[in-house]
């Protein structure tokens, strides 16, 4: 037993699943406050992270420039997503809005491909150096940045929904659409504003993702890993979507410890969150914080 | 009634078992019959070009009628088809090699083990529903993508495996001109077969699970056993078009058989339209078509210009999956009833004409 890949790869699962996290509460923002299940997910985070190493590599912004400019493109982006594709759907079965967002995700990663190229660019080295000691392990310090980042995003999420006037709005939202319309608040605006940072979160994950390993056609993969992530936290809670998060991240590199150690079936890492994934919604669908759905007759 | 007095035109109908024929009209059917004996014909004056895409139009139409059992006519959602149409492709092969069952045999065959996968996997659907399930589908495509690429007894692993031509009395249909039949037969008879089903019994429990799943159970409809049945027959169509697609290549590989391709199935049946059989071989037409009809227009545009743009080029294969994700998103946001819709009105508007008041 090799107490010390276990460790480091424990502490690898829980940064990973700080990104999970971020990206599984963009997604659960969005299913929330418009009742949308986003499949393009993914896609937000791999054209966040290819036009920010547009910015950076063709321009040669600084990195902050970049990133800021990144976010200003993706809330306009998010926006006008929402208008001209989601809005019409309004009303519209589920299978229609689920095809939707997979539509436009198939679109967006072939598009971006097309654009980028579907090679591993890598973004200009943002620290000079190689790695620091943590607890005796040895880390790169972009995974700290993304996963001190990542808690930041967290903690702004948490202040945002339960302080601020527009947060307060987008849960009132999210409780009752008509409810909160007779109280003044205007769904359209709370559905463009959640796909706009729902958009400017994934592509700021995106971006961390990129700084650490390179931009590629990989990133829209990411989209597909929250779903485990979502469903073992409950669709609907947001806490629920950090905390399946860090699940998904440790259990994957749990999965390809005992894969190396005894198993050596191979490729463990990428199916074993599906084969959780199946177990919760078989024994628990509405995971660990969703609210069961309870229906009137 | 005297013939003098003009019989009303349009459809009247005063039995429920004119309701429930296949064909609406006379009409509709001499015209089904005549296009299976022009498709039948085809091979005489088409090259293997239009052969291949006609084939090709037919398993995928066979597996797309199977999800539009599924999602269109139970309300169910998957995800998943592509990875049971590749296991009916790989069934077909492994028992023909492994257990010298003859490939006529085998296809069927394959579309039975399919059912049984395909049931199992159904068993999330008793208990959820909606964007649970398609999420549950989803990782059943994952994880029966990895069993084939994992699976070397079963699948031939990474290498993928070999599958022997079709053989009927000695006469091996191995090109595309007599594979056509092949095809043909196999799509008349699984579309006869879905058109009678929704006819019976168990077909209209489908689409009362579909239209209100509390009143069908309040009917007396079992919901589980209904729902699973459905994720059966509809892994046994993609079971029966995995075989005849593997079979037609001569070679099954894991690679074929992605999420894009499941998606590709739900294009089809959304463009087509929902819940409409005739539909859903108009759905799978156009998605076949739409890559070949952008080759020619990137073909037209480097003409016109008198040389090769190499944007085009070079994306041509990430432009073919922008249309397709493109068609899906326009259809739905502008036709959300598919070609059948349109069709229709075409069909309402001379049926009338030109006195259509």
């Amino acid at each position: 037993m090799n107490w010390e890949l276990l460790f480091q790869l424990v502490v690898n699962g829980l940064i990973v699943g700080t990104i999970y996290g971020v990206v599984a509460m963009c997604f659960v923002l969005i299913y929330k406050a418009s009742q949308i299940v986003n499949f393009a997910q993914g896609e937000f985070l791999l054209i966040g992270a290819w036009v920010c190493w547009w910015f950076l590599t063709e321009f040669d912004l600084p990195f902050v420039w970049g990133f800021l400019f990144t976010l200003i493109f993706m809330m306009i982006f998010g926006v006008l997503l929402q208008i001209v594709v989601l809005r019409p759907m309004i009303g519209e079965p589920i299978i229609s809005v689920i095809m939707v967002t997979i539509g436009l995700s198939i679109f967006f990663q072939a598009l971006m491909n097309w654009m980028f190229g579907v090679f591993v660019q890598p973004y200009p080295p943002i620290f000079e150096t190689k790695s620091v000691d943590v607890l005796g392990l040895n880390v790169q310090p972009v995974y700290l940045l993304g996963m001190a980042v990542s808690v930041v995003v967290m903690v702004v999420f948490a202040w945002f929904f339960k302080f601020s006037r527009i947060g307060l709005a987008m849960r009132a939202t999210a409780f009752d659409q008509q409810v909160a319309q007779s109280l003044g608040i205007s769904i359209k605006q709370v559905f463009a504003l959640s796909w706009a940072i729902s958009a400017m979160v994934s592509a700021l994950a995106g971006v961390v993702i990129g700084v650490v390993n390179g931009v590629s056609s990989a990133l829209s993969f990411i989209g597909i890993k929250v779903f485990p992530a979502v469903i073992v936290g409950g669709l609907d809670s947001i806490i629920g979507a950090v905390v399946g998060g860090l699940i998904i991240g440790v259990l994957e590199n749990v999965a390809e410890f005992t894969d190396s150690q005894w198993l050596n079936v191979g490729n463990l890492y990428t199916i074993a969150p599906f084969y959780v994934l199946i177990i919760i919604l078989m024994v628990k669908p509405y995971g660990l914080f969703g609210t069961e759905d309870i229906e009137r007759i | 009634m005297s013939l003098s007095v003009p019989r009303p035109c349009g459809q009247f109908r005063t039995r429920y078992r004119d309701d429930m024929t296949i064909f609406a009209t006379p009409f509709a059917r001499y015209s089904c019959v005549l296009g299976v004996i022009l498709v039948a014909l085809a091979p005489l004056v088409l090259d293997t070009y239009y052969l291949n895409l006609m084939i090709q139009i037919g398993y995928y139409g066979i597996a797309a009628l199977g999800l539009n059992i599924l999602v269109g006519f139970t309300g169910q959602i998957s995800l998943g088809h592509s990875a049971f149409f590749g296991f009916g492709a790989f069934a077909a092969t492994y028992l023909n090699n492994n257990y010298g069952i003859p490939v006529w045999l085998a296809i069927p065959l394959a579309g039975v083990w399919t059912t049984a996968v395909g049931m199992i996997f159904g068993i999330p659907a008793a208990r959820i529903k909606g964007l649970y399930l398609a999420i549950a589908t989803l990782a059943s495509q994952f994880i029966l993508e990895d069993f084939f690429a994992r699976a070397d007894w079963f699948s031939g692993g990474s290498y993928g495996a070999l599958a022997n031509p079709f053989e009927l009395f000695g006469f091996a249909f191995d090109t595309d001109q007599s594979f056509l039949y092949v095809v043909l037969f196999y799509v008349v008879v699984m579309y006869v077969a879905a058109a009678n089903l929704m006819r019976s019994r168990d077909g209209r429990a489908l689409v009362a699970i579909r239209d209100h799943y509390l009143s069908a159970e309040i009917m007396g409809i079992n919901l589980t056993r209904y729902r699973i049945l459905s994720f059966g027959i509809s892994s046994f169509y993609a079971g029966v078009g995995g075989a005849l697609f593997g079979v037609y290549l001569g070679f099954v590989s894991v690679e074929a058989f992605n999420i894009l391709l499941s998606i590709q199935f739900l294009g089809m049946i959304i463009i087509g339209g929902l819940s409409s059989i005739a539909g859903t071989l108009m759905g799978a037409a156009f998605m076949v078509l739409l890559p070949e009809v952008m080759e020619g227009g990137v073909d037209l545009l480097n003409q016109s210009v008198g040389g090769e743009i190499p944007a085009l080029a070079s994306g041509l294969a990430f432009l073919k999956q922008m249309a397709i994700g493109l068609a899906i998103v326009l259809f739905l946001i502008f036709e959300p009833d598919g070609l059948i819709h349109r069709w229709r009105l075409i069909k309402a508007y001379w049926k009338l004409y030109p006195f259509s008041y």
